[in-house]
């Protein structure tokens, strides 16, 4: 080890197809994915209207954004629509692909059926449930017109109501994807390990309640990204469905970025408020990148 | 496995929430989408341009191709602008029709983005007013003053706040097609006969009758429920029952203590007896809401003029089957928004000549009334013949004649798009929360009014 120099070199150009090979995606990484962030964050601390400006005006954009009632109306329902989602989305996959573990009969026929809306966008998936649930075409009109005239059900027209009937086509939508990721991860658990436990008699439930959900941890935080990533960025399925309406009762973040950047024509404010949606990724990636590395270099 | 995966999906959510920043990005997925829908228009009006070239003279060689982007896709607005394309190509150039499916608040992020990563068009719809402002004190688009000045543009045109808002610094940059107004409220005769109440002539009357509907088992007041109709059915609520006075004062001189006051309550409390009267309307589109006008199973509607098409789809006709209160019957008031052409700056000369020959085409009396009488709308220009208009394009023109104190600016030729953006939010929540009351959605108006530009 006299000289170190050659050591370096030979281990910089390892595996120099490989490296070649990535460069273009690293540089995207960086131009497009950080430093279009820096970017964002930048401008979000100016007064761009039209055109991007660097008229540097403080925190007066985020100032703004904290008392526009729409703003707190689309955070509200983010939270509302994100708790209910997440929890409900894993908690119906889990039963459900539990439900298909158990050896059943048709099983690929039933996991078809449940994952086929996944293949709708949530576009399509936005008219359909829009139709669905109005009143006049869809569910309280059929109950109706079989007798039950004093039926209620029209959570799209109810200010109070809506982000549940928007969660409802979301579920619809979303839950086979989570039932097929949680159904990989219980067909990953060894054979033996229910063996054991039928040998000590443990009832099913409480097998897989303390034995194969922890170790189905993998696949559980895998599950959790993608949907939470999917709660934060929800957008085509509102302006499918409401179009934020009625009024403002179903607005969203992401709907708020879009309309302030490119119809009130206010790039400020825009990006003062996709500056905020980023905070809970940041919150949410970090933790689990650390956690991953910090393993990593430890095993 | 599991954790390449992940690393893999870390990616994929970067790429998700670093998008809205990447302007450049964007603007160039934009531009190609629009190419793209620029192309399939042209297919789908080449018969039309294929009879112009036969019918007309022998196409000169001097002709070129303009690309115009507008967003007039319905029926009637194809027809109106099947028009224009018409009297271009007989000048021996080329119309490439390049419509943008959806509304307006989905065509202009495209163009804007087009004009703005320097890809322009030869032509492009705006609507008057402010939307187009910063493009223009950017350099992006032409200056049309001289071809202005050397056909009388300010002579010609009326009325005169038209041309003033494609006015920037004393230059002009862009050429008004039409004059669309919305302070009318559309009534089905069938509904109150119906009902066996006489057709109101102003609103209150209509607020009186609408006990008697609604007994005669229909909805008095049909109200699409996307937030741009709720905006729209307050604002003209503002302009009608306040007057053109009260709505200059409030949106062009940004009055806040004339907004806090009593004229202007008057229309919150009115706001709030027609989120009452439309309560049972649970339609989405304007169109359905028309449709129910149209059957007689509601009252009446406030929309704008482009209404008329659907009733003559319909085949009833003004008077007989439907009546027409121009700003509510109280005022005789028409907001003279409607769409105007703008010129992005290209560098092709041929192309700018016939950028030129394009506006003033526009503008002639021929090609006014043909476009004019598809869309539905009113000519900007006084001079043109019009005995083929009904009863409310009548209605409409008289008040027109009344001069400037009849007729208001849009709200976005007085406010830039972020303070209207605000404003509009505030009207949408206010129809979709009865426990909203009028006097605190009052309070947050005078607030927004203060603070607007």
């Amino acid at each position: 080890m006299t000289d170190p120099s050659p050591k370096r070199r030979s281990r910089l150009f390892r595996n120099l197809n490989a490296k070649v090979a990535s460069v273009p995606m690293i540089v995207t990484a960086l131009v497009i994915f950080v430093g279009c962030t820096v970017w964002t964050i930048v401008y979000s601390f100016t007064s761009s209207k039209l055109l991007p400006r660097l008229d540097f005006v403080g925190l007066e954009q985020y100032r703004r954004l904290w008392v526009t009632p729409r703003w707190l109306v689309a955070i509200k329902n983010l939270a509302i629509y994100g708790t209910l989602s997440l929890t409900f989305s894993l908690v119906m996959g889990f039963l459900l692909a539990a439900l298909m573990d158990q050896k059943i009969r048709f099983e690929n026929t039933f996991r078809t059926i449940f994952l086929y809306p996944f293949a709708l966008s949530f576009i399509v998936t936005g008219l359909v449930w829009q139709w669905i649930l109005n009143p006049s075409f869809g569910i309280q009109g059929i109950v109706r017109s079989l007798g039950w005239t004093s039926f209620h059900f029209d959570p799209l027209y109810n200010a109070d109501l809506v982000i549940y009937g928007l969660l409802i086509a979301a579920l619809w939508q979303g839950t086979g994807l989570v039932m097929c990721l949680m159904l990989a991860g219980l067909r990953s658990i060894d054979e033996d390990i229910w063996k054991a436990s039928r040998l000590d008699g443990i009832p099913t439930w409480k097998t897989y309640l303390f034995i194969v959900i922890p170790m189905m941890r993998p696949v559980l935080i895998t599950t959790l990204v993608i949907i939470t990533a999917g709660i934060v960025r929800v957008y085509d399925l509102v302006v499918a469905q409401t179009s934020g309406g009625p009024g403002i009762a179903s607005e969203v973040p992401a709907k708020y970025v879009y309309d302030y950047m490119f119809l009130a024509q206010n790039l400020g404010q825009g990006l003062a408020a996709s500056t905020m949606m980023l905070i809970p990724v940041i919150i949410l990636i970090v933790p689990w990148a650390y956690f991953q590395f910090g393993r990593n270099r430890r095993g | 496995m599991i954790r390449r995966t992940m690393n893999a999906l870390a990616a994929v959510v970067v790429v998700v929430f670093a998008a809205p920043g990447c302007k450049k990005g964007g603007d160039n997925k934009a531009a190609e989408t629009k190419t793209g829908s620029g192309e399939m228009a042209k297919a789908g009006s080449g018969s039309d341009t294929a009879k112009a070239g036969s019918g007309g003279e022998t196409a000169k060689p001097a002709g070129v191709d303009l690309e115009v982007t507008h967003w007039w896709t319905s029926g009637g607005e194809a027809a109106a602008v099947a028009e224009l394309a018409k009297a271009f190509n007989a000048t021996g150039n080329k119309w490439v029709d390049g419509a943008i499916a959806g509304s307006g608040d989905v065509a202009r992020p495209v163009m804007v983005s087009r004009i703005q990563g320097g890809k322009p068009m030869a032509a492009t719809q705006f609507n008057h007013g402010r939307q187009a402002e910063e493009l223009v004190q950017a350099g992006l688009m032409r200056d049309l003053t001289d071809l202005a000045t050397k056909e009388h543009w300010k002579d010609i045109i009326r009325p005169a706040s038209l041309l003033e808002s494609c006015t920037l610094n004393g230059k002009i940059y862009c050429v008004p097609v039409n004059i669309h107004s919305q302070q009318w409220l559309w009534i089905s005769n069938k509904a109150f006969s119906d009902a066996g109440v006489p057709i109101p002539t102003n609103w209150d009357e209509f607020v009186k009758a609408a006990p008697a509907l609604e007994k005669a088992g229909k909805i008095p007041l049909a109200q699409g429920r996307q937030s741009w109709q709720e905006t729209l059915t307050f604002q003209v609520l503002l302009v009608a029952l306040a007057g053109p006075e009260a709505y200059r004062k409030v949106f062009g001189d940004k009055d806040k203590a004339f907004a806090a006051g009593p004229e202007i309550t008057k229309v919150f409390q009115a706001a709030e007896q027609a989120r009452k009267l439309s309560a049972k309307s649970t339609v989405q589109e304007w169109n359905q809401a028309t449709t129910m006008v149209i059957k007689g199973d509601a009252g009446g509607q406030i929309m704008g003029d482009w209404v008329r098409g659907e009733f003559q789809v319909a085949g009833q006709t003004a008077g007989k089957d439907y009546t027409c209160l121009p700003g509510l019957g109280v005022h005789d008031v028409l907001q003279t928004g409607g769409d105007a052409f703008y010129f992005p700056k290209l560098t092709d000369e041929a192309k700018s000549k016939a950028q030129e020959t394009l506006a003033s085409v526009m503008l002639s009396k021929e090609t006014q009334v043909a476009f004019n009488l598809k869309k539905g709308s009113l000519p900007v220009r006084g001079d043109v013949d019009l005995s083929a208009a009904d009863d409310c394009m009548k209605k409409g023109l008289a008040i027109l004649a009344k001069g400037p104190s009849a007729i208001i600016p849009a709200p976005d030729q007085l406010m830039t798009a972020d303070s209207n953006t605000q404003i509009n939010d505030l009207f949408a929540e206010f129809f979709a929360k009865p426990e909203m009351t009028p006097k605190d959605a009052q309070k947050r108006f005078v607030a927004l009014v203060a603070s607007a530009k």
